[in-house]
C-alpha cells in the first residue's frame, strides 16, 4: 500500500529514479534521494524493530540522528554492517536491510515474551539477583544474557573497503549546513577566508528541506540550491555532505566522517574510498547544528506509529510520504503545530490536536483552529492501543499537579501519532569542546553558555528556532569569524523571511496516566532503546541514586548507540521533578565523542598492516630473501633470523651456522646496528659522561665497548664506540634502541650540558655493516682489502682502519661479538649489496657461511656476552652482570653512578648474571624458566631468578644457559632448579664464559 | 534488605515502590576515626574492609563528586593478577581471591566473568617475557599459561594470527582466572555494604584541606566544613598529588589521560579478554555486547579527563590488524581517565611522613583490578598503623632504597 | 591532539614531538653529594600540578630541539613556549601552579 504523496515542489526525491530494495527479505520501492526510513514509510512499514530488554515493536520515531528505534543490518557478507539507523541510509538500488536481534522475525519476536517479566526486569536487577547458586553465573545467567544482548552482528570475513584520512587547516569551519551553516557559509566565503562546511545529510539545507519555507521571494529549495551553487563558486570554500562532524577536541581541532560511497549499489563502490576522516585544526568554528525534537513521555509512547512531530512533517514535505492517515498530534509548543497543517494539507485526516497548556493561543494554533482541527487544549495522551502500530489514544484532562489523572477517558482512533516535547539544541560537539551548558527556562532548553574555544553559536543551537534568525545569526556569524581570520567582509546580510511565529512553549516532562507512573502494564519511556522508563528513574531516585550519572548508569538512559539525543533531557528533567530541584541545579551529562558512530576502519584509515608501522629493511635484504632466510622483527627491522637449507629444521641450520664461525668463517648483515656520528670538542667528555667507563684517553684508531645506564643505575644500552679523530667518535648501539639512544644523548646536550660542543647525527642507514667472523676471516679480508695490513700489531683488535675493500671506500673495525677473529665491514649503503656479494665470492673457497641473529646469540651466549633487553630488563645494573670493570671508580660522575650506592641497589644478594650447565647436557633448559634452591618448597615458591638465555651449543657439544640469580657471583658450582611445568630440571652455577675463557680465538 | 531474586518478586508485587537506598546520604559528623578520601573503588572497599575485618565503622568515605565517578566509571574493567614480580603477583591474586566471592561478600552481583585473558607475544623478547611470566606465576601459585599461535587462535578464534602481519600473534600468555566485572556496580556495591556496617558515604564533599597538630594529622577541611579525623586516607587516583600536596608531601607519581572507548552493542563475537601491551589494544566484549577498547597512556601530564584523539586512531589500527572483521563495527563512545602512574608502574600503599595520613596510589592503568586487593590491604595499614606483608614492598621508602618493583618489563629489545 | 608551538619552527600537531615531562628539574651538580632521600627527590618526585605546568617538549620529528612550554594541564591550553635554558615567563593567566 503506497503512501507515497502526488509530487510537490518542495519534495526533495528524484521520481524519475525508482530504487528497489529489500527488507526483511520483502521487495519493496523508493526514489532516490529517500531514505530507508522514509522509503518504508512509503510502503507503510512503520515496524523495524524491537527494544533492548522487552523486546517491544519499535517503529520509525525521527527523521536523522536522533533516531532511537529504527537500527537495521545493512548488506550481507563481507559488506554487511550492524545497526545503521534507516533514518540516515541514503537508498540505493540493491540495497538490502533487515532487523536486528529479533528471532524468528520483528513480527513475531519470541523474546516478547521478557515483556511478561518486566515486573523483574526493572533498572538495576541484575545486580540484585543472579548470585545464588554462585556457580550458576558462569554456566548459565551471564551466558543467556550474553545470547539475548548486542543488536546487529559483526561481519565474518575481513572488509574490502578502503578508508582515507585528510588533515587540513581552516580560518573557518562550519558544522551545520543548514539555514545558519549556509548563510555563515556564505558571508565567510564571500569574505575570502578559507571556509569548510560539513553536514551530516546527503545534501545542504538542514531543516529546512523538511519544511515549507520562502526566503528572499524564494521557495526554500530554490535558496538552498543557489547557496550552494554560490559556495560551489568560490575556490577556497569547501562543502562536504554526508559528512558527520563527531569529535570536537582542543585547540579546535575536529573531527569529520565523510562517507563517500555508502550511498551508492555496492558494485559502484569497488576501488574508492569508502570513509574519509577529515581532521581539521581550526582558527574559529562556526557550531550551527540545529536542535533535535524531544518526545514527550506518556504511556506507551513507544508505540510504532508514535513519531516526532517535525520528523512527520520532514516526510510528508521533503520525502512526499504520508506516514499515517489519521493523525493526532500531542504537543506541549505552537511550533508542532505545523506538522498537523502539513499533513492536512497533503490529505491526512487531523483526529485531534492534544495540547497539554491550558491556554495556547499563538498563530499557529488559531491557523489551525481555522483550519477546523479539533484541538483539546489542557488534555494529554494517557495510553496508546495497539502493539505493533498505533490504532488509538486514550486521553484525559490534565489535572494539574495530579500524579494520577482521575478524569474520564476518552479514545481517539488514530494511526500516527506525533509528539512534540520541545526542542533541544544540539550541543554535543559544544559539549566536547569542553563548555559548559546553560539552562533557558522560557524555551525550555540547554544551550552552549559561554565560548571556550575560538567558536561562535548560530541558530538553533541558541535556542533561536525561527528561520529569519537562523539566517541572521548565521550570517553575523561568518562574518565576525571570517574578520578574526583577517577577512573583511560584509558585516551583516537582511533575508526576507515567510514563516509563522515561534509561539511558546510549556514544559509537560512527565504524563501521568490513569494509575501511577509504574503500576499497572502501561510504560512510559524516556530512553526508547535501552527500554529505560519514567518509573525505573523514580526506582533508581528511591534507592539513592540522586547524581544524574548515577541514573544513567543506573537505568541505562542515554547510554544507547543514539547516546540518548531523544532521552538525556527528559531524564534531567523528570530526575529534577522527584527531587524538586530545579533542572540547571540537576546538573548536565556530559556528551562524549563521537557524536554518532564511527567505523573502525574509518578511524584506523590507511594505518593498517604494513603500513601501521614502518618496516625498515638493509640494503642486503633482497639476497637474505633469496638465500631463503627466516626473519624475525626487531624494532622495525627485518633481521634475518637463520638460513635454514632445504631438510634442515631450525637446530640443524644453528648447529650449521655456528660451526662455520667456529671452524671457518660466517658472516652476518650487522647494519641494523644503530650508528651515531658524535663530534665537537668536548665529544670525549660527553662520553665520559653518557657511558660508565672513561673516554679520554681513547686512542685516535681505537675501539672500546662501553655501558649505558640510565639514571637509576639500570642498564638500557651497551656497544662499541670507535675514536675517528680527536674530536670524533663512531658510536654503534642496539638495533632496537638506536633511535632511543639518539634522543637520549641529545636530551642530555640540550637540557643538561649545552656548554659541552658535541654533535649528534644518525648515520645507520649510511652504512651497511657486514660482519666476517671466525679464524679464516682474516685471509678473506686479505684476499677483497690487499692493501690493508692485517697483522694483528699493525690492526689489533678493538682498533679500526679506512681503506679500499671490494673497491669500496670502507671503515673496517676489527672488534668481536663471537670471540672468533672478527671484521666489521662498513660501506656506503647503497654500495651494502656489492659488498656483500663480494665477500660471498671470496668467501666461497672457505665455504663463507651467513649466519643470523640466532647464531649470534648463541655464539656471544658461548661467550657469556650480553644482549640488552635479555640479560637485562631495566632492573639490571653493571654489576649485577658482573661487569664492574667496565664502571669507573676514577670519574667523579656519569649517568647512573649515584644510583648504585642505594641500599637496594648496593645490596650483595642482588640478582647477577651466571652460566648454568644443566645436569643433563641433552636438556635445554626454557628461556625465561623461573629458579629456585629449594625444590621440595611449597607453593609460592621462593624464586631466586630465572633464564636469561638457553641454547643448545654444538661447539661444545652440550646446551648452555645465562641466568640472573639471587647472589649468584657467590654461588659458583652451586645447584639450582627449574621446576617446569611437569618436571624440574637441574643445573650446576657456572662461570658465563663457557668457551675461549682466556681470549685466544680473537686473534685467529 | 538481602537482595535475591525473591527480593525482586516481592518487590514487584508493590511496585516496586519500598526498595530502601542503597547507601544514605548522611550530614557529616564532626569527628570520625577514619576518613578516607576518595569515593572511588579503592575508597569504597577501604572502608569496607576497615569495617569487616578490624571492627572500625566510626568511617566516612569522603567523595567530591558522585560515587564511582572517576576512574572506575572509566576503566575497560579487566581482572587479571598474573603479573611477573612476587611483590605484584602477591597482591593482585589476593585482589582475585576477593573477587571470586565478591558477589557473595557484598550481596551485590558485581558479574565477575572469568572468561579468560590472553596477553599477546609478537616478537621473540614478548615471547620469552612471555614465558618468563607464565613460569613465575605458575610458582607462585597464580594460574597461567603459554600458548601458541594456534593455541591462541583456538581459545580466540577470531584472532588475526597470520605469519604475514606487521605485528604477527607469535603466542600469548593464558590466565583463565582472568576476565572482566561490571565497573559501577563495584563502586554501588561496596557502598552499600560500607553503608550497611555503618560507614557515612558524604558525597559531593570536596577535600580542600588536610589538618595537622604537627606531625600527626587531625582532620580535613571540605567544601562540607571542617571534619576532625584520628586517621586520614588518601585514595584519589589521578589526584592523588594534588591532596597530598595538601600535607606538603611530594609525590613520585604523573597523572595523564587514559582513553577507552565502546562500540555500539553487537551480538557475541569474542568471549575472552585480549591484550597487546606490544600494540595497545585491550579488548573485550561487554554483557551489552559492546566491544570495550582500551588505549595506551596519552603522553603528557594531564587532569583533563581527556586525551588525544591519535592515540585511538593508531589504536585501531593495531586493532584491526588483530582483528579484521572488526572494520566495519562502529565506535559509539570515547571517554578519558586520569591515571596516576609511578616510575615503575607499581602501585604506593603506604604510610606517610605525616602521622596518621595514609596514601594508596599509583596504580596507573591496573587499578580496577586491583580494586578488592588495594581496599583490603590499605585497610589493614590504615587500622594496624602498619603495612601488611602484601603491601609492605609497595612502600613510600623503595624510592629512596631502589628497591622498585618494575613491571614495565624488558625494555624494547635490543640487539 | 595538541598544537604545539615550536619556537624554532612554529605550530605544528603533537604528533611530531615527544614529550619530556616536567621542565626546571636541573640534574645536580655533585650527586655523590646528596643524600638518599635526595637523590630520589631529583629522580623521582614531580609537581604533577593541576593547571599551569611547565613541561619539555622535543620536537622530534621536526628540528629535533628541546623546549619548554607552560601549559595548562586541565585546559591543555598552551599559555607559553621558550627555549632551553631560558627562564619561565611570569604568567597571571593560566590557572594555579
Amino acid at each position: 500500500m503506497s503512501r507515497r504523496l502526488q509530487p510537490d515542489s518542495t519534495e526533495r526525491i528524484n521520481r524519475q529514479k525508482p530504487l528497489r530494495f529489500t527488507f526483511n527479505g520483502k521487495n519493496y520501492r523508493g526514489y532516490e534521494g529517500d531514505t530507508l526510513a522514509s522509503a518504508l514509510l512509503a510502503n507503510d512499514v512503520h515496524l523495524l524493530g524491537r527494544s533492548f530488554k522487552y523486546h517491544r515493536p519499535r517503529g520509525i520515531v525521527a527523521a536523522g540522528a536522533e533516531e532511537p528505534n529504527s537500527m537495521v543490518q545493512l548488506a550481507r557478507g563481507a559488506e554487511t554492517e550492524p545497526n545503521i539507523r534507516a533514518t540516515q541510509i541514503s537508498l540505493f538500488e540493491g540495497l538490502e536491510a533487515a532487523s536486528v536481534n529479533v528471532w524468528p522475525n520483528v513480527e513475531y519476536d519470541i523474546s516478547a515474551v521478557n515483556g511478561l517479566f518486566a515486573k523483574i526486569f526493572t533498572a538495576g536487577f541484575y545486580n540484585k539477583t543472579f548470585m545464588w547458586p554462585k556457580s550458576f553465573w558462569m554456566k548459565l545467567y551471564e551466558p543467556v544474557i550474553r545470547r539475548a544482548a548486542g543488536w546487529g552482528k559483526a561481519p565474518t570475513t575481513s572488509d574490502p573497503d578502503i578508508y582515507d584520512h585528510m588533515h587540513v587547516h581552516a580560518d573557518v569551519m562550519i558544522v551545520g549546513a543548514g539555514p545558519s551553516g549556509l548563510s555563515a557559509a556564505l558571508q565567510a566565503g564571500r569574505a575570502g577566508a578559507r571556509v569548510i562546511l560539513v553536514d551530516e545529510q546527503a545534501e545542504l539545507g538542514g531543516s529546512l528541506l523538511g519544511l515549507k519555507r520562502e526566503i528572499d521571494g524564494k521557495a526554500s529549495g530554490d535558496w538552498i540550491e543557489a547557496a550552494a551553487k554560490e559556495l560551489q563558486g568560490i575556490p577556497e570554500v569547501t562543502v562536504l555532505t554526508r559528512s558527520t562532524a563527531f569529535g570536537y577536541y582542543d585547540q579546535n581541532y575536529l573531527c569529520v566522517l565523510e562517507q563517500k560511497t555508502d550511498h551508492l549499489p555496492l558494485a559502484e563502490r569497488k576501488g574508492r574510498v569508502r570513509q574519509r576522516v577529515w581532521h581539521v585544526r581550526a582558527k574559529n568554528v562556526i557550531l550551527a547544528t540545529g536542535a533535535h525534537e524531544r518526545p514527550l513521555v506518556f504511556a506507551d509512547n513507544d508505540r510504532p506509529g508514535v513519531m516526532l512531530a517535525g520528523a512527520v512533517q520532514t516526510y510528508v514535505n521533503r520525502y512526499g510520504v504520508l506516514p499515517g492517515k489519521r493523525m493526532v498530534l500531542f504537543t506541549n509548543n505552537d511550533g508542532a503545530y505545523e506538522a498537523a497543517l502539513d499533513m492536512q494539507a497533503a490529505g491526512a485526516q487531523i483526529a485531534a490536536i492534544i495540547d497539554c497548556r491550558e491556554d495556547a493561543s499563538g498563530p499557529l494554533v488559531q491557523t489551525a483552529t481555522d483550519a477546523g482541527i479539533k484541538i483539546l487544549q489542557g488534555h494529554a495522551i494517557t495510553g496508546v492501543k495497539g502493539t505493533k502500530r498505533a490504532k488509538a489514544v486514550e486521553v484525559r484532562r490534565i489535572q494539574k499537579g495530579a500524579k494520577v489523572f482521575t478524569s474520564a477517558a476518552q479514545e481517539i482512533d488514530c494511526d500516527l501519532v506525533a509528539m512534540s516535547g520541545g526542542w533541544s539544541p544540539v550541543v554535543h560537539l559544544f559539549s566536547q569542546s569542553q563548555g559548559k551548558l546553560e539552562y533557558i527556562e522560557e524555551k525550555a532548553c540547554f544551550v552552549p553558555g559561554s565560548p571556550v574555544q575560538k567558536q561562535i553559536f548560530a541558530g538553533s543551537i541558541n535556542a533561536s528556532f525561527g528561520l529569519q534568525a537562523c539566517l541572521k545569526e548565521g550570517a553575523k556569524a561568518g562574518a565576525e569569524a571570517a574578520k578574526d581570520a583577517g577577512f573583511e567582509g560584509e558585516g551583516s546580510a537582511s533575508f526576507k523571511v515567510q514563516e509563522p511565529a515561534e509561539g511558546s512553549i510549556e514544559p509537560f516532562w512527565i504524563v501521568p496516566g490513569g494509575r501511577p507512573i509504574g503500576e499497572g502494564p502501561a510504560k512510559h519511556f524516556v530512553d526508547f532503546q535501552n527500554d529505560s522508563t519514567a518509573a525505573d528513574i523514580e526506582l533508581a531516585t528511591r534507592e539513592g541514586f540522586e547524581s544524574v550519572e548515577h541514573i544513567k548508569r543506573y537505568t541505562l538512559t542515554g547510554f544507547g548507540t543514539d547516546q540518548g539525543k531523544t532521552s538525556n533531557i527528559n531524564a534531567l528533567a523528570i530526575l529534577s521533578g522527584i527531587l524538586d530541584k530545579p533542572i540547571p541545579k540537576v546538573g548536565t551529562t556530559t556528551f562524549r565523542p563521537p557524536y554518532t558512530p564511527v567505523s573502525y576502519g574509518a578511524l584506523a584509515g590507511r594505518n593498517l598492516k604494513d603500513w601501521s608501522d614502518p618496516i625498515r629493511l638493509t640494503s642486503i635484504h633482497d639476497w637474505h630473501v633469496e638465500a631463503g632466510a627466516e626473519f624475525e622483527n626487531v624494532g622495525q627491522w627485518k633481521r634475518p633470523w637463520y638460513y635454514p637449507k632445504a631438510g634442515e629444521d631450525m637446530q640443524a641450520s644453528l648447529n650449521r651456522e655456528c660451526r662455520a664461525v667456529r671452524q671457518s668463517v660466517g658472516v652476518l648483515d650487522a647494519s641494523t646496528l644503530g650508528k651515531i656520528d658524535i663530534r665537537g670538542k668536548d665529544a670525549a667528555e660527553f662520553l665520559n659522561r653518557i657511558y660508565t667507563n672513561a673516554w679520554s684517553k681513547l686512542g685516535v684508531g681505537r675501539v672500546r665497548y662501553g655501558l649505558m645506564c640510565h639514571e637509576d643505575g639500570m642498564v638500557f644500552d651497551d656497544g662499541t664506540t670507535a675514536r675517528l679523530a680527536e674530536d670524533r667518535f663512531l658510536m654503534t648501539t642496539t638495533s632496537g634502541n638506536a633511535a632511543i639512544v639518539l634522543d637520549w644523548l641529545e636530551e642530555y646536550l640540550q637540557t643538561e650540558w649545552p656548554e659541552l660542543e658535541v654533535y649528534c647525527t644518525s648515520v645507520t642507514e649510511q652504512w651497511t655493516t657486514v660482519s666476517i667472523a671466525g679464524p679464516k676471516s682474516r685471509e678473506l679480508l686479505k684476499k677483497i682489502a690487499p692493501d690493508m695490513d692485517l697483522s694483528n700489531d699493525a690492526f689489533p683488535f678493538m682498533s679500526f682502519q679506512e681503506g679500499d675493500v671490494a673497491g669500496l671506500q670502507a671503515r673496517v673495525f676489527r672488534i668481536s661479538f663471537t670471540g672468533e677473529l672478527s671484521y666489521e665491514i662498513n660501506v656506503p649503503w647503497t654500495s651494502g649489496k656489492a659488498l656483500w656479494e663480494a665477500v660471498m665470492e671470496a668467501g666461497a673457497e672457505f665455504d663463507i657461511t651467513p649466519y643470523g641473529t640466532e647464531s649470534m646469540h648463541v655464539l656471544r651466549a658461548e661467550k657469556g656476552f650480553i644482549i640488552v633487553g635479555q640479560e637485562t630488563d631495566g632492573t639490571t645494573t653493571p654489576q649485577d652482570l658482573g661487569m664492574d670493570w667496565i664502571v669507573s671508580k676514577k670519574k667523579p660522575d656519569f649517568i647512573g653512578k649515584r644510583s648504585y650506592t642505594r641500599e637496594d641497589t648496593a645490596r650483595e644478594d642482588r640478582k647477577q648474571l651466571v652460566g648454568l650447565l644443566t645436569e643433563n647436557p641433552a636438556e635445554i633448559l626454557p628461556e625465561g624458566a623461573q629458579l629456585v634452591f629449594d625444590k621440595e618448597a611449597a607453593v609460592p615458591m621462593p624464586m631466586v631468578g630465572h633464564v636469561t638465555s638457553s641454547y643448545y651449543s654444538a661447539t661444545l657439544g652440550r646446551s648452555i644457559a645465562l641466568a640472573l640469580v639471587k647472589g649468584g657471583h657467590g654461588k659458583q658450582g652451586g645447584t639450582v632448579y627449574a621446576p617446569l611445568k611437569n618436571r624440574t630440571l637441574t643445573a650446576e652455577i657456572v662461570d658465563p664464559v663457557f668457551y675461549d675463557k682466556e681470549g685466544e680465538k680473537l686473534n685467529g | 534488605m538481602k537482595y535475591s531474586i525473591f527480593s525482586i518478586a516481592r518487590n514487584a508485587l508493590t511496585h516496586h515502590k519500598n526498595w530502601p537506598q542503597q547507601w544514605r546520604s548522611p550530614e557529616p559528623k564532626p569527628e570520625y576515626d577514619v576518613i578516607v578520601i576518595g569515593g572511588g573503588g579503592h575508597g569504597l572497599a577501604t572502608a569496607y574492609y576497615l569495617a569487616k575485618e578490624h571492627g572500625i565503622t566510626n568511617v566516612a568515605v569522603l567523595e567530591k563528586g558522585w560515587l564511582g565517578g572517576g576512574n572506575t566509571a572509566r576503566n575497560t574493567t579487566i581482572v587479571r593478577s598474573n603479573y611477573l614480580w612476587d611483590e605484584s603477583a602477591a597482591i593482585y591474586d589476593k585482589s582475585l581471591q576477593l573477587w571470586e566471592g565478591l558477589s557473595q561478600d557484598i550481596n551485590y552481583n558485581v558479574m565477575l566473568s572469568q572468561r579468560g585473558v590472553l596477553n599477546l607475544a609478537h616478537n621473540l623478547g614478548d615471547v620469552r617475557e612471555g614465558v618468563r611470566r607464565v613460569n613465575a606465576n605458575r610458582l607462585n601459585g597464580v594460574d597461567a599459561e603459554w600458548l601458541d599461535a594456534d593455541g591462541v587462535k583456538e581459545f580466540c578464534p577470531i584472532i588475526n594470527i597470520s605469519k604475514e602481519a606487521r605485528h604477527p600473534v607469535l603466542g600469548a600468555t593464558l590466565q583463565r582466572r582472568g576476565g572482566v566485572a561490571r565497573h559501577d556496580s563495584v563502586a554501588w556495591g561496596y557502598a552499600r555494604a560500607a553503608d550497611a556496617r555503618g560507614v557515612d558515604i558524604l558525597q559531593n564533599c570536596e577535600v580542600t584541606g588536610i589538618l595537622r597538630d604537627g606531625g600527626k594529622v587531625t582532620g580535613v577541611q571540605t567544601s562540607r566544613g571542617t571534619i576532625k579525623a584520628k586517621k586520614v586516607a588518601i585514595v584519589t587516583a589521578g589526584h592523588s598529588s594534588v591532596v597530598a600536596a595538601m600535607a606538603d608531601i611530594r609525590m613520585p607519581v604523573e597523572s595523564h589521560p587514559l582513553q577507552a572507548l565502546v562500540s555500539e552493542p553487537i551480538k557475541p563475537v569474542i568471549d575472552c579478554v585480549v591484550m597487546s601491551g606490544a600494540v595497545h589494544v585491550y579488548v573485550s566484549q561487554s554483557d551489552k555486547g559492546e566491544l570495550v577498547m582500551g588505549a595506551g597512556v596519552d603522553s603528557y601530564n594531564s587532569y583533563g579527563q581527556r586525551g588525544s584523539f591519535h592515540v585511538i586512531e593508531h589504536q585501531l589500527g593495531a586493532c584491526l590488524e588483530l582483528f579484521p572483521i572488526f572494520s566495519r563495527v562502529r565506535m559509539m563512545r570515547s571517554w578519558g581517565g586520569i591515571v596516576d602512574v609511578c616510575p615503575d608502574a607499581s602501585p604506593i600503599i603506604s604510610k606517610t611522613p605525616v602521622d596518621g595520613l595514609y596514601v594508596n596510589c599509583g596504580w596507573g592503568t591496573g587499578g580496577f583490578k586491583a580494586t578488592p586487593g588495594s581496599g583490603w590491604a590499605f585497610a589493614h595499614t590504615i587500622a594496624r598503623d602498619e603495612p601488611h606483608k602484601l603491601n609492605a614492598p609497595f612502600s613510600l621508602d623503595r624510592f629512596t632504597t631502589g628497591a622498585l618493583i618494575d613491571e614495565h618489563g624488558a625494555a624494547a629489545v635490543a640487539h | 591532539m595538541l598544537n604545539i608551538e615550536c619556537p624554532w619552527c612554529g605550530e605544528r600537531h603533537e604528533t611530531e614531538f615527544h614529550y619530556g615531562g616536567e621542565a626546571h628539574i636541573a640534574r645536580p651538580e655533585s650527586p655523590e653529594a646528596l643524600s638518599d632521600e635526595e637523590w630520589a627527590d631529583f629522580l623521582f618526585m614531580r609537581k604533577n600540578s593541576k593547571g599551569l605546568f611547565f613541561e619539555r617538549w622535543c620536537h622530534s620529528n621536526g628540528c629535533r630541539r628541546w623546549f619548554n612550554v607552560a601549559r595548562n594541564t586541565v585546559t591543555h591550553e598552551i599559555v607559553a613556549v621558550y627555549k632551553m635554558g631560558e627562564k619561565p615567563p611570569s604568567l597571571v593567566k593560566g590557572g594555579k601552579s
